[in-house]
């Protein structure tokens, strides 16, 4: 009997989408963690008369930028912080979500209202908006922070969705059988609940980190979020606007570079929700 | 005379993993004929309700019939209709009568609407007259006060009367043949005798054929003239009702009854059918009750044909009588 | 096998009542929904008392109460002398070994995401009974009593049948001991020859355990076959019980005779003068003055006290019924 990772990994290669997916993602984590081991460093000026500005060719693989900084070592710094900011806030608002949830679909009544209702009342509050208010009036914001507060405005659909999936599951009869046999409210939350409202977190979590990813460059590239010397993808798109018609591969590169990230863990999170639907279970 | 509607070899296939065919119906042939109740009996997955559904063309892809299935309405083949005739059929010669009336009618429409839309679909009269027409229907199915029910919504209606606003809509353009797939299953006992009552009583007065599809042995006792029994995509049994159950030629019909809880005589322990339906993906090559029957013997390898039990009673079985 | 007279009964229901909420929306109130209405029934030691009716009687209310996965409105239920609506944390713990429940859909009532084995285990790891090496056999011991491979503890839900997975739904109410199982409509969503396969087992296990059942079902012929006496339900009110041969050969309350004839009798033997009811049943929420069952009545002797006076429960020859005119029922 092969375990539920497995028979879902295989799930996912099944289909196109997905295994196109894994594979592209696989491979930019890959260049993410060895990249900065292999290639020169990011913040290394050469020569800014001679070296500047070079088009792709060799010795710069994707040639150099205005300060005569290698693109393809900058892009792959960038990546890889894209990608922990991502996985990291979107892990953060998955957590606070599923939990938020979870206490709000099992105490039915004035807790489940209030905590709705504020979910609500953030949720009319665009993100981008809350995001934008902060870091201009927050000079320089620490790395620990901007993930922090990535998670903090990224929590709320998780919410409402576990609470729908724990309300739905409380009316089947399998956890009425638990309550029968004498199953206390954590037992029933954590062995009945939570193992199955874990598909819809799954899903919304991956696709939250596309989001992330996506928040990240756009808050950069608006002169927020991370500050130079720090390579960022978003931050290259922003110091290549000066230069985009004479040199456009300082910008097209690193734009592709998070569209290619964003587009594979957005396949990855749609396969995710078709493997997982109980149509195929 | 010809039947009122012939089947002839009905075969619907389906694609399967890996590269197969299965065929979830497999080469059924039966007749209806005017003023009488055919029932088609078995259990789930046997192929009954595909059998209605492909009777309309209305089988689901990737699901298509067979080129070699014959359908003839009156003598004419419908399996040579193109689509336009086909819509003509469904509804204006043919009614189908779905089994959940919770999920079968549009819950954004008044039962008016949904029966005047059935009016309207064959016949060219103006949306008054197609909701007077379903005013009419609606007291010829036995709901009291029609003209208020005619503006309400199926959740306003109870199951029974959504089944019998169905049963209108079914009836609104005059049909011929009515199709009813388990239609008093998802009902109460009570309100089941009274479906049951009126379709009876509709196939009477309008000279109707019904096609009853139903797992109940119970409903068929009471209103089926000719009964088929089916297993695994083929009819293993057919006669007239009373035929059956005196005296049932089947293997599988017998432990049919033996299983199933009665209301009257002995109350004896019930002698389950062993082993459980096979799925079309795993059919055996010889008889396909094989497997499960206590009769089974070594010719059971090679798949039986429709044999004759008795006179206008044949049963797919190497120990029934002598070839049909 | 009723218990010998003179025992008192393992249960002793008296006048359950369960309303649903007169919600006050904007200063409007809508009317309480009277799903059970004031039920008594008593089951004695290894018996098996049938609790019929259709749609909306309330049958399964009355079994979600009395396993305490809902509280009553008002009413008492004695389970060997001891009301267990009134019993504290420790004594509900206990009573949750005594009495269990098996549900409807054999689909949604195991955990996907859970072993069978971790299923059937999890009432002894609730109650602290046995160690895990013990558990592990007991659950393979009670495979086999429910006529599943003992190999099946480490499959998931979604690869069995619904026959089977009801099969783990009783192995595991049976893991704890109970004395009394709560059976809630557990073949209706069954195939018919897999019916007769878990009515079987059923009864066996009755046999070899002592169970007492409560069947609640709303097919009449499959509670004829496992049920000792029947208890028939309308509108949240108990209309008639007695022993099961009595009450369906000779039903003495018009709702159970029409309930009796509406059963579609799977033989050629014509049905003697069917009986259909006419309309639909009244809803749980309005039910009629008096008599509940007046509105559809078909009783020739059907009055003005019927539409007043609401009929209690009282002996006539050897069954119990609510009908004021009882005697003379066609």
């Amino acid at each position: 009997m092969t375990s539920r990772p497995v028979a879902l990994g295989r799930e996912l290669w099944r289909r196109p989408g997905g295994r196109a997916g894994i594979v592209a993602l696989a491979l930019l984590m890959l260049i993410a963690l060895i990249g900065p081991f292999v290639l020169p460093s990011p913040t290394a000026q050469g020569d800014l008369l001679t070296e500047s500005l070079l088009p792709p060719g060799a010795g710069h693989l994707l040639g150099t930028d205005q300060l005569s900084r290698d693109i393809l070592s900058r892009i792959v710094n960038g990546l890889r912080l894209s990608l922990i900011i991502g996985l990291v806030s979107a892990f953060l608002a998955v957590l606070l979500g599923a939990a938020v949830g979870l206490i709000a679909g099992t105490r039915a009544g004035l807790v489940d209202t209030l905590l709705m209702r504020t979910v609500d009342a953030l949720l009319a509050i665009p993100r981008l908006f809350v995001l934008l208010l902060v870091l201009a009036v927050w000079d320089r914001v620490p790395l620990p922070a901007l993930v922090l507060l990535l998670a903090l405005t990224g929590w709320y659909g998780t919410s409402r969705l576990v609470r729908a999936e724990t309300v739905r599951l409380r009316g089947e009869d399998f956890v009425r059988a638990a309550e029968a046999l004498g199953a206390g409210r954590l037992r029933i939350a954590l062995r009945h609940l939570l193992p199955n409202v874990a598909a819809p977190i799954l899903v919304a979590g991956t696709l939250g980190v596309g989001d992330v990813i996506l928040l990240e460059a756009g808050l950069t590239y608006l002169g927020l979020g991370i500050r130079p010397p720090t390579p960022s993808l978003g931050g290259m798109v922003l110091d290549s606007r000066a230069v985009f018609a004479t040199a456009p591969w300082t910008s097209i590169f690193p734009g592709l570079v998070i569209v290619l990230t964003v587009l594979s863990v957005n396949l990855v999170g749609d396969a995710l929700r078709e493997a997982l639907d109980p149509r195929s279970a | 005379m010809t039947s009122l509607l012939e089947v002839r070899d009905l075969r619907v296939s389906f694609p399967a993993r890996g590269g197969r065919t299965i065929h979830p119906v497999d080469g059924i042939s039966f007749a209806l004929e005017r003023g009488r109740t055919l029932a088609l009996v078995g259990e789930s997955g046997c192929g009954k309700s595909l059998t209605g559904l492909a009777l309309l063309r209305l089988v689901p892809p990737p699901g298509r019939i067979d080129a070699s299935s014959v359908i003839r309405l009156e003598g004419k083949d419908m399996m040579s209709f193109d689509e336009e005739a086909m819509r003509a059929v469904r509804g204006g010669r043919i009614g189908m009568v779905f089994q959940d009336p919770m999920t079968s009618l549009n819950p954004v429409l008044t039962a008016g609407d949904q029966i005047a839309e059935a009016v309207r679909a064959h016949r060219p009269v103006s949306r008054r007259d197609a909701l007077a027409r379903a005013e009419a229907l609606l007291g010829e199915v036995g709901i009291a006060d029609p003209s208020r029910r005619l503006g309400e919504y199926p959740h306003q209606l109870s199951g029974g009367m959504r089944q019998r606003v169905m049963i209108a809509i079914a009836l609104a353009a005059e049909p011929e043949i009515i199709i009813a797939d388990e239609p008093t299953t998802a009902l109460d006992v009570t309100v089941q005798a009274q479906i049951l009552e009126l379709l009876d009583r509709l196939r009477q007065e309008r000279g109707m054929a019904v096609l009853l599809i139903t797992h109940d042995l119970g409903v068929v006792a009471g209103r089926a003239d000719d009964m088929c029994v089916m297993y695994a995509g083929q009819i293993v049994e057919r006669a007239s009702t009373r035929q059956v159950f005196e005296a049932p030629a089947h293997p599988y019909t017998r432990g049919l009854f033996s299983s199933v809880p009665t209301i009257t005589g002995a109350r004896e322990r019930l002698t389950p059918i062993g082993g459980s339906v096979p799925p079309p993906t795993a059919w055996p090559t010889g008889c396909r009750f094989g497997p499960r029957c206590p009769e089974r013997f070594a010719r059971c390898d090679s798949m039986p044909t429709l044999r004759r039990a008795a006179p206008g009673h044949e049963a797919r079985c190497w120990l029934a009588g002598d070839e049909a | 096998m009723t218990a010998p007279a003179g025992t008192a009964p393992l249960l002793d229901v008296r006048d359950l009542v369960k309303h649903y909420g007169a919600r006050a929306l904007l200063g409007r109130s809508a009317p309480p929904v009277r799903a059970v209405d004031g039920v008594s029934l008593t089951l004695g030691r290894g018996e098996t008392l049938g609790l019929v009716g259709e749609s909306g009687c309330g049958k399964t209310t009355v079994g979600r109460t009395l396993i305490r996965l809902q509280e009553p409105t008002s009413g008492r239920a004695l389970l060997d002398g001891t009301d267990i609506f009134t019993l504290g944390p420790d004594a509900l713990r206990a009573f949750r070994r005594r009495v269990q429940m098996i549900f409807q859909d054999p689909y949604g009532s195991l955990n996907p995401r859970m072993t069978v084995g971790d299923a059937i285990a999890e009432g002894m790891d609730i109650h602290h009974i046995g160690t895990k090496p013990q558990r592990r056999r007991r659950v393979a011991t009670l495979l086999e009593e429910v006529g599943l491979d003992a190999s099946y503890a480490s499959r998931y839900p979604h690869e069995f049948s619904g026959g089977q997975r009801q099969r783990i739904g009783i192995a595991r109410a049976l893991a704890v001991e109970p004395e009394l199982i709560i059976c809630d409509e557990p073949v209706s969503s069954l195939d018919v020859s897999v019916q007769a396969q878990v009515l079987n087992l059923l009864s066996d296990l009755q046999r070899a355990r002592r169970l007492s059942y409560l069947f609640i079902a709303h097919d009449l012929a499959v509670v004829r076959q496992v049920a000792d006496r029947i208890a028939v339900m309308y509108l949240g009110r108990i209309v008639e019980t007695g022993a099961a041969d009595r009450v369906l050969s000779a039903p003495r309350h018009p709702y159970t005779v029409a309930l009796r004839s509406a059963v579609p009798e799977a033989s050629m033997t014509p049905a003697a003068g069917r009986i259909v009811l006419s309309g639909d049943p009244p809803s749980p929420a309005a039910p009629p003055p008096g008599c509940a069952f007046h509105t559809r009545c078909f009783h020739p002797k059907r009055d003005e006290r019927c539409r007043t006076e609401r009929p209690e429960l009282r002996p006539l020859g050897s069954v119990q019924v609510a009908c004021h005119y009882a005697e003379s029922t066609p």
